[in-house]
């Protein structure tokens, strides 16, 4: 598959601090509800920094020499945990990964004094991942060191949501106008619901496909309170399909069969599949994507996910440059304090 | 000899006797003695006397529904501060609820209740029993018992009961007690887990909601066992507009159901989670002082319930005052306990909608008292009056009178209020209980207190 490569790429050391930097209001990422277009664009740019550093043989920078930056996991990821991680070190960053099921977080701490600990070590940047939706926003509240939210809940999951922005933009050459169809469990899916700030924020289309026990309550309610333009929702997936510019069905949580949001998964696969026939109502070129970890067969045909226009892998690779750009523009540079 | 108390240059307003009047009330030995033109009432030479030109003076104010959560969870409320904390927000008789640790379900715990309350307590507190044993919506509690001990109601407040069966029993049983079932009104099958309205709201969260169907199910399924037994039914905390029009019909049609709501649901919806007005917050809250059970709804819910107060369907307006730690809210969203601590800015609040026109300060002060007192009966005294000869529970507020909200300064433990910040029009100056004068505002003056 074609790349469109990044115009002229400025190797990182010559970029800093980059001369639109001060237009970075953000001394937490908690979603991207609160980014601007120019916010985006400014992330994406130095995202394409980060990529050739990626493509160096040695991929280290010492950017972030003397920061400390930990990653605090309440849920159990493997991917967006390792993503992270490798970010901050080829930064040159100090790293800690906490477990929370290993830590004193399971003798009862509460969230709020575990990450005053945390900032009592000298944490700059802490990494927050937690089954609760909302979490990083009370640790935000109550301590100063910057969070990045690495997913909660079913709530939003930032750097996800960019890196499918980024990955986009390398191989379509822009986002504006777009047609993004998300596919499945949009319900519980925080990769969806930041993908639908971020995607609309930049211009492109997005429609959701998904049976009415897999969409959230009071989804158009929620887009008309919100002003969020360009959200369509379409369940028959040939219709949602036809003219796609980029697919992206979502990983399908097998419990969600078992609790009984869905009959069987014989049926979901016959209504909800990508599979190649679907596929091709998309236009020639889309990209096909996903945030990971595949089911396939379920939510993919094998065919599809590992075919031609497949960018999933890719995705996994611009996640460390997205998550290296996001460190540097927290705790690089300049001091953000709000 | 207690000396006389004369309340001078008031503004009577008592809904049980359609008063609304400037007026001097006489108080003798606790009771009140006399009601009469200003000035014509004569004066002991010892008597004390408050001056309350400009206030408003009304019968004390009944809650239906309080947690008082002694014994058991003394660290989020006690006898001793919840009444103090019912004082300050002119509250002079409190209903209890039964969930406490061991619950009232036995004579001997509501006995307790009743000793404590006796030592400790500054206000009169009635106590609801426990509908089945240790709230399990299994087996009945023995209501009679219960009934000869004192109770006013039954409920497994907290928790729904489940089983269609169980409430069918219990309304049988305990119908000629002629007392309310009170039920907490949600399917919790439905409900599944919810922490919040569902709504777009709770779509922008990422929050698992409650649909206003889980409780509107179990308002359906009670007015039905209720038209079928013939028992009193008292429907807690409505918060939807579903459940009005319910009420609404199932009163049309003669069955013996009343209905309360909360301040709270009365004044903010699900937006509040998001963020208080009162704060300047860059990122949305996720505010669990916003976290209450039934959920805060929307304004289509706030217009029907205000609609609902006015036109009767709903009789009463409760605090559902449910004092936590800060430990409780402290925490993740989905973690926190449900409540608010209501008690001290009830009147405030509801101020707040006479000020806006929404509702007319007669209307709002007979459901805090003749209605709820109608629903209480007049086992323990006549209540919710200020009839010569009944016991003078007496409230006086300033309508007016501007203050911020400090949950800091609250005398109840609960400081998880919803409203910290906000500026209220309207508050509690004196409350007087049997007599005496339990509270008064830091700005009233009176002589021998």
């Amino acid at each position: 598959m074609k790349t469109i490569e990044p115009k002229s790429v400025t190797p990182i050391a010559e970029t800093f601090p980059p001369p639109s930097i001060s237009s970075w209001n953000h001394h937490h990422v908690l979603d991207l509800d609160d980014f601007t277009r120019e916010e985006i664009e400014l992330t994406l740019e130095i995202t394409d920094a980060m990529s050739e550093i990626l493509t160096r043989e040695v991929k280290k920078v010492p950017t972030l020499r003397g920061k400390t930056i930990i990653n605090l996991f309440y849920e159990p990821s493997t991917r967006t945990r390792s993503s992270f991680d490798l970010a901050a070190k080829n930064l040159s960053a100090d790293t800690i990964s906490l477990d929370a099921s290993r830590s004193s977080i399971a003798k009862g701490e509460s969230l709020i004094d575990s990450l005053r600990t945390l900032r009592a070590l000298g944490a700059d940047v802490v990494v927050m991942r937690h089954s609760q939706s909302g979490a990083p926003y009370l640790a935000a509240q109550h301590v100063n060191t910057s969070i990045i939210n690495a997913g909660d809940g079913w709530h939003a999951h930032p750097s996800q949501a960019l890196l499918d922005l980024y990955t986009i933009r390398r191989h379509l050459g822009k986002l504006a106008d777009l047609k993004v169809v998300l596919i499945g469990d949009i319900k519980h899916s925080r990769v969806a619901h930041s993908n639908i700030w971020g995607m609309t924020t930049m211009g492109a289309k997005v429609t959701l496909c998904a049976p009415q026990t897999l969409l959230p309550y009071g989804l158009a309610d929620f887009t008309n309170q919100c002003h969020i333009p360009n959200i369509s929702i379409e369940p028959r997936i040939e219709v949602a399909i036809k003219e796609a510019d980029v697919v992206m069905p979502l990983r399908l949580q097998l419990e969600r069969q078992q609790s009984g949001l869905l009959p069987t998964l014989r049926e979901y696969i016959h209504l909800y599949q990508l599979n190649e026939k679907r596929l091709s109502l998309a236009k020639p070129n889309a990209l096909v994507m996903h945030p990971g970890p595949v089911n396939e067969g379920i939510e993919i045909s094998l065919e599809v996910a590992h075919g031609a226009q497949s960018v999933i892998e890719e995705q996994v690779t611009n996640g460390i440059a997205i998550r290296m750009a996001l460190f540097y523009l927290v705790a690089g540079g300049k001091s953000n304090e709000t | 000899m207690r000396p006389d108390l004369l309340i001078k240059n008031a503004l009577i307003i008592d809904p049980s006797q359609k008063t609304d009047r400037v007026a001097d009330v006489m108080i003798s030995q606790g009771k009140i003695t006399r009601i009469g033109e200003k000035g014509t009432v004569p004066v002991q030479k010892d008597s004390i006397i408050i001056d309350v030109a400009g206030f408003v003076v009304c019968p004390g104010f009944i809650d239906l529904h309080c947690h008082l959560r002694e014994p058991g969870f003394e660290d989020k409320e006690t006898i001793a501060t919840g009444t103090r904390a019912a004082a300050a927000g002119g509250f002079t008789t409190l209903c209890c609820m039964p969930n406490t640790n061991p619950p009232l379900d036995t004579r001997a715990t509501i006995d307790y209740v009743k000793q404590k309350a006796e030592a400790d307590g500054s206000v009169h507190v009635l106590n609801i029993g426990c509908l089945t044993k240790g709230r399990q919506g299994k087996e009945l509690t023995e209501m009679y018992e219960l009934a000869d001990a004192g109770v006013i109601g039954f409920s497994d407040d907290g928790d729904s009961v489940a089983s269609s069966r169980v409430m069918h029993l219990a309304m049988e049983y305990g119908r000629i007690l002629h007392l309310p079932i009170i039920d907490h009104f949600e399917d919790n099958d439905l409900a599944n887990g919810g922490v919040m309205n569902e709504g777009w709201v709770a779509t922008r969260l990422g929050l698992k909601g409650i649909p206003a169907a889980a409780e509107e199910i179990v308002v359906a399924r009670d007015i039905a066992l209720a038209k079928l037994t013939g028992a009193r039914l008292h429907i807690a905390h409505v918060s939807t507009e579903g459940s009005v029009e319910l009420i609404s019909n199932a009163k049309e049609k003669g069955i013996a159901i009343t209905a309360e709501v909360s301040p709270h649901h009365l004044t903010l919806n699900e937006e509040r989670i998001m963020g208080s007005p009162a704060r300047k917050n860059k990122y949305l809250t996720y505010d669990t002082n916003a976290k209450v059970n039934p959920p805060l709804r929307t304004k289509k819910d706030i217009a029907a319930l205000i609609q609902g107060l006015k036109d009767g369907t709903i009789d009463a307006i409760a605090t559902d005052h449910a004092p936590h730690t800060s430990v409780d809210k402290l925490c993740e969203f989905g973690l926190a306990a449900f409540g608010i601590s209501g008690l001290e800015t009830a009147l405030g609040c509801l101020m707040n909608l006479v000020h806006e026109g929404q509702l007319d300060l007669i209307t709002l002060i007979s459901k805090l008292t003749c209605e709820p007192a109608g629903i209480i009966g007049t086992k323990h005294g006549e209540l919710g009056t200020l009839k010569p000869g009944c016991q003078a529970d007496i409230t006086i507020f300033d309508p007016n009178k501007e203050w911020v909200v400090d949950s800091q300064n609250f005398v109840s433990k609960g400081k998880n209020t919803p409203f910290d910040g906000y500026q209220l029009k309207g508050k509690v100056m004196v409350t007087i209980v049997s007599g005496n004068v339990i509270y008064h505002d830091t700005s009233i003056k009176i002589e021998g207190y």
